[in-house]
């Protein structure tokens, strides 16, 4: 029962894992940019004219620290599921 | 700590390295023109109101639930940092908004889905103030109330749970970027084929891209609720999500 669980558990992780690297493999050369680039060409080929009314008030300086601010994000998240999970699964046993 | 919970917490580290690089999908600043900026915002309003106090009234029928609430907004958090590379060769991010909509309701997950998205606009200048309010509708309002929608449906049907919370997840987050998609194309409306071309164009951009990634948010969803299932079972049975008398 309790390997039957983690079977199945490591297949959908192991699946999800694939979702991400399938469509690399797929695309080799694609660029891989953000849908929303993309869509802010879209806008330009549909209104040549349009000039974007607002800036970002701040923008992370360098691509290095994008990720860091958004590593954080993924990082502060993960932390609070893990104590909340710790913490319940501890709860149960006692 | 049981074995299940540890390759959960493996699988998230791992996706928090997975970032490729420093794109994603929320309307940019400044990209929708301010009519529809107000108008968006002016939707969002009274259904985040709504959802402050369908908050405070689960909280303080039920306080141990916090816990819970703060979890559901962490993988939000989580999931809304991983930009994941998908079959167009491009970059998006899922939202995971279902799972809180599924424990909380539509409503509570509106308050959750505008702080991500403040956090967003405000350090990272992905999506923007100007377009808080679309970007708030699509994520954090329409997104919710379909998986909420769909896991009662699906429920009503005598599906199993992992169905209902696969569908819900999924679906509420392939229907965030459709709504993303419908409301550029109101903006910008393509002066030859009109809006359906835009429409069409959108679409390609941004639903396309989403789909392997909803499927992917469908399973890491049900992977939480099972943990969920197994480790909160009086919380889940206080919000009515299963039966069954508090152990």
């Amino acid at each position: 029962m309790k390997n039957k669980k983690i079977f199945i558990n490591l297949s959908l992780i192991g699946l999800v894992i694939l979702l991400a690297v399938v469509p690399l493999m797929m695309n080799k050369g694609a660029e891989f940019s953000g849908a929303d680039g993309q869509a802010e060409d879209a806008i330009m080929d549909i209104n040549a004219d349009y000039e974007p009314w607002a800036q970002p008030l701040w923008e992370p300086p360098s691509g290095e620290v994008e990720s860091l601010l958004f590593s954080l994000q993924a990082a502060i998240g993960a932390g609070v599921i893990g104590y909340y999970l710790g913490r319940v699964s501890k709860k149960k046993e006692e | 700590m049981n074995k299940k919970l540890k390759f959960l917490l493996v699988l998230i580290s791992l996706f928090a390295f997975f970032q490729i690089n420093a794109y994603a999908m929320h309307i940019m600043e400044g990209f929708l023109p301010p009519v529809w900026s107000i108008s968006w915002g002016a939707v969002c309003v009274p259904l985040v109101i709504i959802g402050l106090y369908s908050i405070k009234r689960k909280i303080s029928d039920n306080p141990k639930l916090k816990m819970l609430l703060a979890m559901a907004g962490a993988f939000v958090f989580v999931l809304s940092a991983l930009k994941l590379p998908s079959v167009t060769g491009s970059c998006s991010h899922p939202t995971g908004v279902g799972l809180g909509s599924i424990l909380f309701g539509p409503f509570a997950m509106s308050v959750i889905g505008v702080i991500v998205l403040l956090f967003q606009s405000l350090l990272l200048a992905h999506g923007g103030l100007t377009t808080l309010g679309a970007n708030t509708f699509s994520m954090a309002i329409a997104g919710p109330f379909v998986a909420f929608a769909v896991y009662k449906i699906v429920k009503k049907l005598n599906g199993a749970d992992w169905l209902a919370v696969f569908s819900a997840a999924a679906l509420g987050d392939l229907f965030t970027y459709i709504v993303t998609a419908f409301q550029l194309s109101l903006a910008f409306p393509s002066p030859e084929g009109g809006f359906m071309f835009s429409l069409a164009k959108f679409l390609g951009i941004f639903a396309v891209t989403q789909i392997p990634l909803a499927i992917s948010e469908g399973i890491l969803t049900v992977l939480i609720f099972n943990a969920l299932k197994e480790n909160s079972r009086n919380e889940l049975i206080s919000l009515n999500i299963l039966k069954g008398g508090a152990q």
